[in-house]
């Protein structure tokens, strides 16, 4: 009896252990999906993950705490003097760490000829991208005010040095740094971000980096807010504030309503009409903004 | 398998004094489990305002609906198989249906364990937290509940994904 009872003594305090090294011993199980629909958000035109023109603290991809996601984007808008396009991919990392890659490109159409730049001149740049999810979980914290909340950095290379000199940028490429804090209320079924960027691009970069009116990093307020319609459609708007740092051209805030709908659980299309405002002196540039992700 | 059965309820035998205040309640379909003390509180959330919310649900009979139709999803659900492999279902629908019914201040009491006691064991990960509301929500909109009011019971459940969620 008493060695029985040593023998299930063993047994009982020796098998969660025992189940535990067995569980340890093959850890290299990285795991993918597991996310709810929308709740990678879509993808910026800088590559990140958030709104279209804004990023949000949730990270990209469909993994979890335990695994590893990515998206790929393909975004066009449409304006009436000139056409954007972006694409690129982010990788998520534990639904903490965010890398991106996106490659933009802004063909000045008509407007090329017109300021001697050639028809369809186009300025093009590279955008790298980090972010960490630092605190708060936008999504299960229902029970508090606390947003889920991410830092992050770009650094941005544009491809026309002697066009950004030429229009009075004073670089080619910069960086900039952001704090962003989303929170959904699902209460209300709403969804809140918002964002601090600090920054002296001129147009995200596209027209350089610091100019004649000023050079130095600004701190740039950008909000968005949204309704979900159901598990798959989110609508919504966004405001994005501007640095306005040359002489040349005057930059304005950027704006739009947007409706995002998971059409599966890898793949986002994304529809809206923005207002860019003034664009190397070209006013009220309203147009179409439509994007594809598909991730996993 | 036989001897761990043996030292189990040697465990439960040694362990039970601990926590023996309240006899829970049990039907002769269900499983025993080890005694607990029963309180609302074990629900994991307060009730909402009103009896509103209740009445969208189709009171009793809506969310005996929703809880049925969410346990057979479950039980056929080749990524929740792992975590409700050792459930008592019939349990599982009872106290579901009265934790839901006493979120949505629908005047029913809880009587089932805590959100940590109920979890502690099965491991989930937030990966089937999430399937799990894919799976309630489906259930809700098939009991034609508006979106907008799910989402005011998944803002009572949300939270506990940090009692539930262990690894």
């Amino acid at each position: 009896m008493p060695r029985l009872g040593v023998a299930c003594f063993a047994l009982v305090m020796g098998t969660p252990l025992a189940a535990h090294a067995q569980e340890d011993a093959p850890s290299i199980d990285i795991e993918t999906g597991g996310k709810l629909k929308l709740t990678r958000g879509v993808s910026t035109i800088e590559g990140q993950g958030g709104g279209g023109l804004t990023p949000w603290a949730l990270i990209t991809g469909n993994e979890t705490d335990r695994g590893v996601g990515g998206t790929v984007h393909v975004t066009a808008v449409e304006l009436p003097d000139y056409s954007f396009l972006s694409y690129g991919g982010a990788l998520g990392l534990l639904d903490r760490v965010e890398l991106s890659y996106t490659r933009q490109e802004f063909d000045t159409q008509d407007v090329g000829a017109a300021l001697g730049l050639g028809r369809g001149f186009t300025f093009g740049q590279d955008v790298w991208g980090a972010k960490l999810r630092v605190m708060g979980d936008a999504i299960y914290d229902q029970d508090t005010w606390l947003p889920q909340v991410a830092v992050g950095a770009s650094w941005k290379k544009n491809d026309q040095s002697a066009i950004v000199s030429a229009v009075g940028g004073a670089d080619d490429e910069g960086w900039e740094t952001y704090a962003t804090a989303t929170k959904i209320l699902l209460d209300s079924s709403l969804l809140l971000n918002g964002t601090l960027r600090w920054t002296n691009a001129n147009q995200t970069g596209l027209l350089g980096y610091g100019g004649n009116l000023n050079d130095d990093h600004e701190l740039m307020g950008e909000f968005s807010a949204g309704w979900l319609l159901s598990p798959d459609v989110l609508v919504g708007a966004e405001y994005r504030m501007k640095p306005d740092n040359l002489a040349i051209a005057k930059e304005d805030d950027w704006v739009d309503i947007y409706a995002a709908w998971a059409i599966d659980h890898h793949v986002t299309l994304t529809g809206a009409y923005v207002d860019l405002g003034s664009i190397a002196t070209f006013e009220t540039q309203r147009g179409v903004y439509l994007s594809l992700q598909a991730g996993f | 398998m036989r001897t761990a059965i043996a030292c189990a309820l040697s465990a439960i035998f040694l362990a039970a004094p601990a926590f023996a205040q309240t006899t829970p309640p049990t039907s002769p379909s269900e499983e025993e489990v080890d005694p607990y003390t029963i309180s609302d509180a074990n629900a994991g959330a307060n009730p909402v305002a009103g009896r509103d919310l209740f009445v969208v649900f189709h009171g009793h009979e809506g969310i005996g609906r929703i809880v049925d139709d969410l346990v057979a999803q479950v039980q056929a659900d080749p990524r929740l198989t792992e975590i409700f492999k050792a459930s008592d279902f019939v349990r599982l629908r009872r106290t579901l249906k009265e934790q839901f019914c006493y979120i949505l201040n629908g005047g029913c009491s809880y009587t089932g364990r805590d959100m940590v006691s109920v979890h502690a064991d099965h491991g989930v990960t937030t990966a089937e937290f999430n399937a799990l509301v894919e799976i309630l929500q489906a259930a809700m909109t098939r009991e034609g509940v508006a979106f907008s009011a799910q989402n005011k019971l998944l803002a009572k459940l949300a939270p506990m994904k940090r009692e539930t969620v262990t690894r």
